[in-house]
């Protein structure tokens, strides 16, 4: 393994952000491996939203840089971070919801591809992008529902449509926050197998407080304490430190 | 089994691509301003002023509607273009559609640079701000009578004849034809920009602002983009106004005018495209039946009217015509 001969695919140094007195991220040193499964968890307020906020621009650090396949996208807005492929999806849906499935990806797809702002040709006259947008919905199995608005779709679906809009975008890193949040346990197992099938060299971020979805995806753990690391390794290490179990565990455990 | 899934792919994607193909409903508003033509022939100039203020209210559509972005100073740009064309008519330069091009660039040129500050607000704030721009070009026009003429109006307009042919009667025939027209070719571009790409993406931020920055989209530039091509129809209307009715006062401007307009789009539908060709007529001629029935209490109808609207329309006369539809289908 040499991962510090070629650059992460994702990259922070010494990323600090406060709100007043709050810190959210406090010197994060943080390593995204190519292809990585990687898992961020910690207990709430841990600050894991905020370093999502801070790597795709949302939110802008006080101190700190991001790199992304070791080029420095810190000055970058949040829509040429897109574009470079620094991609999310929300722990909260946050979706078109008046509009059709089909509709929610064929915007990435036309976003990605330039012809967003296009006002000459009728969007539907592109057939490539809504074929593309269809493609996607067939390998997540939502092309039954393609012409059915967002709102209309069950909540497991829509988490379905959150990853189906990220994937239009064809992201290098992407972060999925809670991509499981609020679905029955009965439905997450559709997610979690969307999951693991993405393809390969996508770098995963998965923001996430469900231990056992962690511990299927991750082949790798960061654990997020107070806006600092507190500890990262395989996932028989993390489960076996005892810092997490107190922290972290232990928080759940009277949850 | 597979040439069944690829009849599926083919119908959702196809029917997806089909959504900018003309419908035969959409013919029915050019089909009945051609009828009231024959049909009311006493009251055509009544006519031009609702056709001219449909495309006002398409102008408000653009940017509430699909963009998503509250103004109550639409009049800004309305009295800019009514007083572009009527300056320039009253200063020799009477040809009623360079008048119309420049009344436009000049309205979104407002729209462009108070757009720059407008659109950086958000909410209520925006909505203030819009309502700002509106008094203060009201009142630049009330404080500089000796050009505007101020409240009574300017003096001495004399539009010429439409390409030197098509003098403005008496009777407002042409004034009718050449309002159609205008319209017709506004609602024409106004109907691409909101299927294109382009108006799409409006409609995703007014749905939700926050994934369109998520997946890469200069909301701001687009709104600002919106924005400025709704200025300027909304210039084009005032102009209108102003060459028809060969007058232009400081009222043109006012927030009555950013007002109605609204509840007239919120009785046909917001954001549909076809809701200014339904709210504006039937406002415009409930308040002209209303005024000749009670002189004195017709704004008291107006209201009744509204009243019930809200209460039991929400959505508009479209909102209705799709609640009846969905019963239909599913009555089958």
């Amino acid at each position: 393994m040499s991962e510090a001969a070629t650059p992460a695919a994702l990259e922070t140094r010494g990323l600090c952000k406060n709100f007043g007195a709050l810190t959210v991220a406090n010197s994060i040193d943080f390593r995204l491996a190519r292809g990585a499964r990687h898992a961020l968890i910690g207990p709430n307020g841990a600050g894991k939203t905020s370093f999502v906020n801070l790597v795709t621009g949302v939110l802008h650090p006080n101190d700190g840089r991001i790199l992304l396949d070791g080029a420095d996208v810190t000055p970058l807005s949040q829509a040429q971070r897109v574009k470079r492929g620094i991609v999310r999806t929300f722990q909260i849906t946050t979706l078109f919801r008046g509009l059709s499935v089909l509709e929610n990806v064929t915007l990435a797809v036309s976003e990605r591809l330039g012809s967003g702002g296009d006002i000459h040709r009728p969007a539907g006259s592109r057939r490539h992008i809504i074929d593309e947008a269809y493609g996607l919905l067939e390998r997540l199995g939502l092309h039954d529902e393609a012409l059915r608005p967002v709102k209309e779709l069950a909540y497991g679906r829509q988490r379905l449509v959150e990853i189906a809009v990220a994937l239009g975008l064809s992201p290098k890193v992407l972060l999925l926050d809670e991509p499981a949040a609020g679905v029955p346990s009965s439905e997450s197992g559709t997610i979690v197998d969307t999951i693991e099938r993405l393809p390969a060299e996508i770098a995963l971020l998965i923001i996430e407080h469900d231990m056992d979805l962690v511990f299927r995806l991750a082949r790798r753990i960061t654990v997020l304490v107070a806006g600092q690391i507190l500890v990262e390794g395989a996932p028989p290490e993390i489960a076996a430190d005892a810092r997490v179990r107190q922290v972290y565990l232990g928080e759940r455990a009277h949850a | 089994m597979a040439a069944v899934a690829e009849h599926i792919v083919a119908s959702a994607a196809e029917t997806f691509a089909r959504r900018h193909r003309f419908r035969w409903y959409e013919a029915l508003p050019w089909l009945v301003a051609l009828a009231a033509y024959f049909a009311f022939p006493d009251y055509l100039a009544l006519g031009s002023q609702i056709i001219a203020t449909v495309l006002f209210a398409l102008s408000v559509d653009l940017v509430l509607g699909y963009a998503g972005i509250i103004t109550l100073g639409q009049a800004a740009f309305f009295g800019t273009g009514a007083y572009a064309a009527g300056l320039l008519a009253a200063h020799g330069m009477g040809a009623p559609v360079i008048g119309l091009f420049v009344a436009a660039a000049v309205a979104a040129l407002v729209g462009l640079i108070s757009g720059i500050v407008v659109l950086r607000t958000h909410g209520l704030t925006q909505l203030m701000m819009t309502l700002m721009v509106a008094v203060m070009l009201h009142e630049a026009a009330n404080k500089a009578n000796t050009v505007t003429g101020g409240a009574d109006g300017l003096q001495g307009m004399e539009v010429s004849p439409v390409f030197g042919v098509f003098h403005f009667d008496l009777y407002g025939n042409t004034a009718y034809f050449y309002c159609l027209v205008v319209l017709f070719i506004c609602w024409f571009l106004m109907r691409r920009i909101v299927h294109s790409p382009f108006g799409r993406s409006l409609t995703g931020i007014r749905e939700t602002e926050a994934r369109m920055h998520a997946i890469g989209s200069p909301v701001f530039r687009r709104r600002l983009v919106a924005y400025t091509i709704s200025a300027a129809m909304a210039g084009v209307s005032g102009a209108l106004v102003a060459q028809t009715t060969q007058f232009v006062a400081t009222d043109a401007l006012g927030f009555e005018r950013s007002g109605n307009v609204l509840i007239m789009l919120l009785l046909g539908g917001i954001g549909r495209l076809y809701g200014a060709f339904i709210g504006v007529p039937l406002y415009m001629i409930a308040q002209d039946r209303f005024a000749a029935i009670d002189p004195v209490y017709w704004y008291f109808w107006i209201g009744l009217l509204l009243v019930l609207m809200v209460m039991f329309a929400r959505g508009g006369v479209l909102g209705i015509i799709d609640r009846v539809g969905a019963l239909l289908r599913r009555r089958r």
